[in-house]
Formats: structure tokens, sequence, C-alpha cells
């Protein structure tokens, strides 16, 4: 097994007993990328020189028994989405090619003080939209498991980057189910903290009240390890959850005891791949095996979750993008020819004496913030933009987003009653396998219900968690879901490394 | 001549609140820097930033909402305000929608002149805000680009709006006055309309009585008014064009839209904006980036108390302690509080609030408007401390010197090391060496009689004049007297004459 196969902490504790040096692993996963990236495309960019340093920095450390952080060493992928001082941070999207930020986000300023190891930057759905990674600007992702398939999205790339072993490490953003979808279809662990649990500061926006930023790796203890090192209050973010961080990766060994897992009925309705369900009731008797019990409970208003996520999160989205206008930094339309298609408009309204036609037209301003706004973004999120500037409208307020709010409201409200009875709750992650890329393009409305089992942790604010939990047929990845109550990640962790140890679906490496 | 008509006018007042930092992150307010030069990434909105609250203004802000009697509800959140203009970096202004942090206060204005009866402005609401940046256009049109000042974005702005309650442009200039002088009272603001940190937009319509009864034109907003003179000016214009527009239409409220008419101020009138930039969807909804806010009990108690004696109660406490007219205490009261504790001193020290209500708002002010000077400049570069003022006006009460000669020395005191008569006058010099080294000295009263006495015998048609009745005939000898004594106090001649010939006759 190439060292690239091991989990993060298995490559920390080598780190830590010198079997490797950093520059080692560094490079091995330079190596790695080089080697395999053209087919799967999860990268972005890769730092090469950066990395190296950093590497070459934390030996030194090492080397001089200075104190070093907790992830010292340890390579990891990032999101294009977080912002990251004098790098590029495009979020997939042409509007952002070439926006460099003049500060970082508080995740990647945590990552750099734990000393690991910022190997680049992952593709993504356009500003985080989309279930495929197919609406990057950019390029195409491949499920390194199948490379005629998704990895999912919006967070592809860095589950892609992970399944394909070229980085022990990632960080995913999950709005809707981000992490834990790509995770899902592409075998790894990855996980939504709770809403709060780690600083927004930095992460470009795209539903600010359901954005959540989030680990990724291969074993649920790596994922305890980075949690641990990515999470706590931000005097930066007002949104932040100003309590302690409990030591995940310390606690994370330790199983539950008494453990009360619930079954929504309603995850397993029609619609649901009988190879995933069957995975994913399998995972039930290996935890009623460890001694958990299952309890039969409803989440009733689950099934408007889709419906109402997908009024929230594009009016937030309409908001957050207005800023992106061309006016002070990113893409901006072609001056000469807007002036000139503004001109040739006028004249041709002249000629036809159309004085209402020339009352309307644009000002240079406005032509060229539609302009820069229809060239600078992608179908998807047009789309978004569009669904949500009109659910925010005068006369459609109350019938969309403020109805919208109150289902929210009824969902979290299920959830709280579950966990009156229940420990975490547990189900598929998706009602299928990883799809095949360009299936669903055309079809946006089907693409938006692949978020069924995922969108509901994020209206709710809960944790949720996927790992892998078999493998079909023909050898794609099948994931399972489990989620706890507000700011019981430390539970969600334990959940699942009884099942993960239990199981050994994690040691599982996408064969490319 | 009255109008035919009622002018109805409601203002909407935008006050900067002065903090040192802004509204949601760490810049500086400072006026006058250079153009983007107080930003960073929260302010300029870029992509991942996140605004956090900045305490300093909600407490400014609440500590206003109090002094304006408003409500504070229990629970308030901040909404997004969406609209794109190259000024406002985010696409949004960060506002108070359907819960303002403040709402039903009220503030009583009056006039000293009894212009108008005293009335009690409702406000509808207060509620806190940023401010956007400022755009500077090439006023060369087609060509030249349009900077951004970024500097201004995110300045916190307490948005305060009255009730259509005023009925005339004396009105609205006098409720402007007595806000920005509560505002300064009770140091929020320095309300400097010139630096923009007071600016006002007015909505106006008239109720006109027809034969078939009363209807109202309808509501016109104006803006760009720079000043509380041009905001008259504005009124006086538009309420008279209203009318003829009403003459020639027809039209009443609701059957023409809200009209925004900018006040240009070289040529006195308002004219239509395009009616583009007024309809607008702000698509307004809960900015979920910051958390609503729940003002407790303590904090309302504490912005009350922190208020300090605010400008209506200051002036009947200067009318009942002091007994001074309601004139003279609108006019101290209206200076500011520096000026009040000083007429305060002065007034406590001579005893006489009358005496030195004279002294403080004709001669001080006086001194401070003719030279453009504060009164610390007044006090600490002249010397004419409370003390001092009230040294001078007691030596009248006592007939030491004639108010005349007091001036005289009031007057040296101000030209302090300006002038050099026998000797340079010196801050600390106390009214009699002023006195003294410009020559005034009191005159003894047998000298006084002396003096008479060879006036009277020089001039015998004068004392005959009186003796027929005529007391003003002694007035032809006070010029005499002053030539031949300058200190001589010409009512002590004229007293000192007619004693003199009644005594002898």
């Amino acid at each position: 097994m190439s060292i690239l196969e091991r989990t993060a902490c298995q490559l920390l504790r080598d780190l830590e007993a010198g079997e490797i040096s950093a520059v080692e692993l560094a490079t091995a996963c330079i190596e790695r990328i080089s080697a395999t990236d053209d087919r799967v495309g999860a990268f972005l960019r890769v730092d090469e020189k950066r990395a190296l340093a950093q590497a070459a920095a934390v030996d030194a450390k090492r080397a001089k028994k200075q104190p070093v952080g907790k992830l010292a060493g340890l390579p990891i992928a990032v999101k294009d989405v977080l912002c990251d001082r004098g790098q590029l941070t495009t979020c997939a999207s042409r509007m952002l090619a070439d926006f460099r930020p003049p500060y970082d986000s508080t995740v990647v300023a945590k990552l750099n003080a734990a000393d690991a190891v910022l190997l680049g930057r992952t593709n993504m759905d356009e500003f985080a939209m989309g279930g495929s990674t197919e609406n990057s600007a950019f390029q195409t992702t491949h499920n390194p498991w199948d490379l005629d398939r998704t990895p999912g999205g919006s967070s592809g790339g860095s589950a892609a980057a992970v399944a394909a072993s070229m980085v022990p490490l990632s960080i995913g953003t999950d709005t809707g189910g981000s992490i834990r979808q790509p995770a899902g279809l592409c075998g790894i662990v990855g996980m939504k903290p709770t809403y709060g649990r780690v600083s927004r500061y930095g992460l470009v926006a795209f539903a600010s009240s359901l954005d959540q930023v989030g680990p990724m790796a291969h074993s649920v203890e790596d994922v305890a390890l980075l949690l641990e090192a990515i999470a706590g209050h931000d005097p930066h973010d007002s949104t932040s959850l100003n309590e302690p961080v409990p030591a995940y990766s310390q606690s994370v060994n330790e199983p539950l005891t008494g453990l009360r897992i619930g079954v929504a009925r309603e995850h397993f309705a029609a619609g649901l791949d009988a190879e995933v369900e069957t995975a994913v009731r399998d995972a039930f008797k290996v935890y009623e095996k460890l001694g958990a019990k299952l309890v039969d409970i409803s989440l009733p208003h689950g099934k408007h979750g889709v419906a109402t996520y997908y009024v929230i999160a594009p009016s937030e989205a309409s908001s957050n993008l207005a800023r992106y206008d061309g006016a002070h930094y990113g893409y901006r339309t072609n001056e000469q020819e807007m002036l000139a298609e503004l001109a040739a408009e006028r004249k041709k309204l002249q000629a036809a004496g159309d004085q209402r036609g020339l009352d309307n037209l644009d000002t240079a301003l406005v032509r060229m913030y539609r302009r820069t706004r229809a060239e600078g973004f992608g179908a998807e999120v047009k789309r978004r933009i569009m669904l949500g500037t009109y659910s925010l409208s005068a006369g459609y307020y109350d019938a969309y987003y403020l109805k919208a709010l109150k289902v929210r409201r009824l969902i979290r409200q299920d959830f709280d009653r579950a966990f009156d009875e229940v420990d975490l709750i547990a189900g598929p992650i998706t009602a299928s396998p990883a799809f095949k890329l360009g299936e669903m393009t055309d079809d946006p409305l089907a693409m938006y219900l692949v978020d069924l089992y995922t969108v509901s942790a994020n209206l709710a604010g809960i944790p949720g968690l996927c790992l892998p939990c078999g493998q079909t047929k023909s050898g794609l990845p099948i994931g399972l879901q489990l989620q706890a109550p507000i700011l019981q990640e430390e539970r969600l962790l334990r959940g699942a490394r009884m099942f993960e140890t239990a199981a050994d679906w994690h040691n599982m490496r996408a064969p490319l | 001549m009255t109008e035919p008509y009622t002018t109805v006018i409601g203002l909407e007042v935008h006050v900067q609140l002065s903090t040192a930092s802004k509204l949601f992150c760490g810049c500086s307010t400072r006026f006058g820097a250079e153009p983007n030069t107080q930003t960073c990434p929260v302010c300029i909105g870029l992509p991942g930033t996140l605004p956090v609250m900045n305490r300093r203004a909600l407490e400014l802000a609440l500590k206003t909402a109090v002094a304006l009697e408003c409500e504070i509800p229990p629970y308030t959140k901040w909404d997004r305000k969406q609209y794109y203009y190259p000024d406002l970096p985010k696409g949004y202004q960060i506002s108070q929608y359907d819960l303002p942090m403040s709402a039903r206060g009220r503030l009583s204005i009056s006039d000293p002149k009894d212009r108008f009866a005293p009335k009690t402005v409702r406000i509808i609401r207060a509620h806190l805000e940023e401010d956007a940046g400022k755009s500077l256009h090439d006023e060369a049109a087609g060509k030249g680009d349009s900077l951004i000042d970024l500097n201004r974005t995110g300045t916190p702005l307490l948005e305060i709006v009255s009730e259509p309650d005023l009925r005339s442009s004396l009105e609205a200039s006098t409720f402007l006055k007595e806000l920005r002088l509560l505002l300064t009272y009770i140091g929020v603001s320095d309300c400097n309309m010139q630096e923009g940190s007071l600016r006002v937009d007015a909505n106006i319509n008239l109720h006109i009585d027809t034969p078939k009864g009363k209807v109202a034109t309808p509501i016109v907003e104006i803006k760009n008014m720079n000043s509380f003179r041009a905001v008259e000016r504005a009124l006086d214009y538009e309420a008279p064009r209203q009318y003829r527009e009403w003459q020639e239409t027809a039209r009443v409220l609701g059957e023409a839209p809200k009209q925004t008419r900018g006040w240009d101020d070289v040529a006195g009138v308002t004219r239509a904006q395009r009616s583009k930039e007024e309809s607008s969807d702000y698509r307004y909804f809960p900015d979920p980036d910051l958390v609503p806010v729940v003002f407790s009990a303590a904090q309302i108690d504490a912005a009350k108390a922190s208020l300090g004696e605010l400008p209506a109660a200051l002036r009947s406490r200067l009318e009942t302690e002091y007994g001074l007219p309601a004139y003279d205490a609108d006019v101290i009261v209206n200076q500011g509080q520096p000026l009040v504790a000083y007429y305060r001193a002065v007034a406590d020290a001579c005893g006489d609030g009358k005496l030195a209500s004279n002294w403080v708002t004709q001669d001080v002010l006086r001194v401070l408007k003719e030279r453009d000077w504060s009164l610390e400049t007044l006090v600490q570069q002249r010397g004419i401390t409370s003390d001092w003022l009230a040294d001078l006006i007691n030596k009248t009460i006592l007939g030491e010197f004639p108010r005349s000669q007091a001036k005289q020395i009031f007057d040296a005191k101000v030209r302090t090391v300006e002038i050099n008569i026998t000797m340079q006058i010196e801050i600390t010099d106390s009214v009699g060496v002023v006195a003294q080294k410009i020559g005034i000295s009191r005159v003894d009263d047998s000298e006084l009689t002396e003096l008479c006495r060879q006036l009277l015998a020089a001039n015998p048609k004068v004392v005959a004049d009186v003796l027929a009745g005529n007391s003003k005939a002694v007035s032809s000898l006070i010029g005499q007297a002053k030539k031949s004594n300058p200190n001589v106090d010409p009512n002590r001649v004229r007293e000192v004459c007619l004693e003199l010939i009644n005594a002898t006759h």
C-alpha cells in the first residue's frame, strides 16, 4: 500500500515517528497528482512551491523539537471558495477567475496555524451551486471509482482528491449537502458541522444561513482531527458559536454505549435504489451487533426540504452574489464593445423614431452590469439568482421566502422531536450511487432532487456526516448518513467511528 | 397673507453617529481623508467578508432613541436593502425594515418669537443602518469617468423619520435645529451638514380646501438640500409649485405616484428626478450574517441615565431658576452646553440672572460671532472667565462703573494682547487692572459735585430751563463734563446737577 493510501492519522503518526518527512509526503502527493489528475480533474491549481516550503518548515520545526500544530506536515486540499491571501480564489467562476483576496479566511488561517501543508485548490460547482461539479467554469471532475461518473458536488474536487489518494485531507463546504453527497459518491468520509461551529469568515458566501465549512478524509478519525483544527468561535463571524471545541480526535475512538439510532421511515420511500437500500440496512445490522437499538422515527416535513431549500438558498444567493457587478473587482464586460452595442441600438431607435425605446435604453452603467453578469456567471448560478430574486420580490415574498422560513422551522422541530427519542439518525446519503457525467445537465429539477436526504440538516443547522457503508456490484461506493443534534459533533464522530472500525469500508481505495 | 392651503411636511433625517470606527468593521470614520484610504475587505464588501456590529454605534443609537422618547421594542434585526449602485459595493445596504430598533417617539418645538404655536412632532421611527460610499461624477457630459470613494461606506447612520406633523418651512427648520441641538447635547453626532453628517430629505404635500371638501396633492420627496436654509427655501418653493400644479392638473393624492424632486440651490427650484430612479423594489430580507439584538431593561435604563439634561428641560430651568424670559433661555440653550455652563457660572457669581443673560447673549455672543471664536477662545486666550465677567457685572451693580464704561473694559479685555494703550492688556488682568490700563477710574463724589457746580455756574441758561420745568436741559452739560473728565458717569452728572439746582433754589 502506497503511503498515500494511509489515513491522515496514520500519516501523522509516521511523521511524528520520523518514518517519513513532510517534504517526502508532499512530494508523494505532488507526484500522485501529476500522475492521475489529468484523468480526475480534482485540482484547479497545485502550488508545489508553497507546499514544499511549508513542508520543509514543518520538518525543520520537528527537527528542532519545536512545538508543531495539530496537522503538522499533513497535506490538505482546499475547495476554491475559501479566501487565501494573495492567492487566486475563483469559486470556479469566470466572474472571479482573476480574484486574489487581500485577506485569509479564518479556516485557511487555522490550517496554516495548525502547520498543515496547503497543496492546492480543488474544483467545485460554480459558487458551490450544484451537485456534480459540472457547473465549474473551468473543468470537469471525474469520480475516481468510475471516470465516466460524477464525483458529486459541489465539493467534488475535494472529494475526488481524497478518493484518488492525491491528498489525505481536504476542506469542503456544505450548503445543502455539498460535503456529504460527494463524500458518499466518492466513498470517503465528509462532515457538515453544526451551523456556526466553523467560522464562515472568508468563505465566499452562497447561502449565508446554510453555508458551513467541513472536513473530508478517508476515515472518521481523520475527520475528527481536521474538525478539531478548524472549529471554534470567530469574532469576525457573528453567527459562529461561542462554545468550546471538544478534543474530537481524543474521544473519537470511544464507542457509545446504549446508542439509540433513529431510522426515518420517510428515508426509505419510492425512488431509493435497491443496492443502496440493502447497503444501508446492512449498516443498521452492524450497529445492532454493536449493541445499538434501532428506533423507527418520522421526519414528516422532510419531504418539503428540497422545495424549502430551493427558495431560501437562491434568495440568499441572489443577494450575496449582487456584489459581482463588474464595478470594483472580478470580471467586467468589454467596455468598448458594450459602448458600441449601446450606440448601435440608440442609432437604430433614432432611425425608427422610437422615443419610448430611447427612453428605456440602458444607461452605460446598467448595460455594464447586465453584460458583466450575463457573461461572468454560468447558467446554474443565473438560474438561482433569478429564482431568488423572484422569491424576494414585492408581492411574492410572503408566498415564497416567508413561507419557506416557516417550513424550515417545522423541519427543525421534526429533528428536535426525533432527538428526544434517539441519539443519532441514520439513513442513505443519496437515493442512488454516482450518476454518469452529463446525465442530468439538462434536467435541473432532477439534479435538485439529488439533495433530498441532505438539505434538511442544513435547514435545521444540525451536524451531518457521511461515511462509506458498501459498494454496488459495479464497484461504486455507497454512503451512510448520520445526523446528530446541534453541537453534538462528538457523539456523531464516535457513533460513526464505531461503525467504521466494525465494517472497514474506509480502507477501500479507488482503483485508479 | 394666508395661503389657500395647508402645507404638510414630514422629514427624514440621516445622522452619522460619532463612533471612532465603522458600523461593521474597524475602519476609521474620520472625515476628509484621501479617497479609499479608510477601507478594508469588510466595508468594501469583498467576497467572504462578514459584518460584525459595532457596539458603540448600537449604544449611541439607543441613546438617541431614548432622547427622542421612542419606544424600544424587545427585539430588533437588520435587513438587506438591495439595489445596484457603484458606491454600494455589496449590492445591498444593511438597514432595518420591519422591526426597527425604536419607534413612536417625539420632539417638541416652539418659536420664541411666537410665529407658530408650540407643538410636539411625532417621530415614526429611528433605525440604525450603514452609509453608502460617494460617487464623484465627471460633470463633462458624455465623457470622463465616475470615481468612487468608499471611505464613507459602512459609517453608522441613524435614520430618523418624523410624522408629517410640520406645517411650514419655519416649523421644519425649527424641528431640524432642535433635533441637531438634542443630538449634539447628548453627544451622538457632530451634525455637521457640510461634511454630510446630517442630511435631510423632506416629504411635502398640500391640503387644499375646495367647495367640494378637502383634497390632498400628491406627495413629493425633496432631496439634495445641503443646509437648513436650503430646506426652508426648497419647501417655500415647493408648496406654491404644488398649488399651481394642482390648479393646472387637478391631480390629487393617489392619482400620481410619489415623485422625487431635487433641490437646485443655485437656481432656487426643485426639479423632477428621472422616474427610473424612483421606482424600485428593494427586496428587503433579514441579513443572515447578523444576529438579532435584544435590548435589556438595564441597557435602556443606562442609556436614559447617560442623557444628562436635555435642551427643553434646560430652557425651563433657566426660566424658573434664573428668572429669564423664554427668549433669553432659548438663545442661551441653543448655543449648546458650554455656553449654558458659562452663563450659569456668571449668573450664580453675580446673582443677577437677567443682567448676566444680557451680557452673555449680547456682548459675549456678539464677540464670538464677529470674531468667529469658540467660547473656549474667549475664556482661555482672553481671560474672560465666568468669574471675570461676573466681577465686571458686579461692579456695574455696585455703581463702580456705568454700563458704557463696563463695555469699554469688556471690549478692551477682548482685545487682550492685541492693543497697547498705555500698557498691554494681559490675560490675567482683573477688571480693575483693565479699567486702570485704559484710563477708567472711579470719580470721587466730591470731585463730581465740584465739577457740576462749576458747570452750573458757567451755564445759567440751563439752570433757568430746569427751573422752568425742563429737566432734560441738563443733558447739554454731560458732554462738557465728559470733556473735563472722561471718567464721569453721565447718569451721575445728571443726578448731581439736578440735586444741586433743586437744593439751591
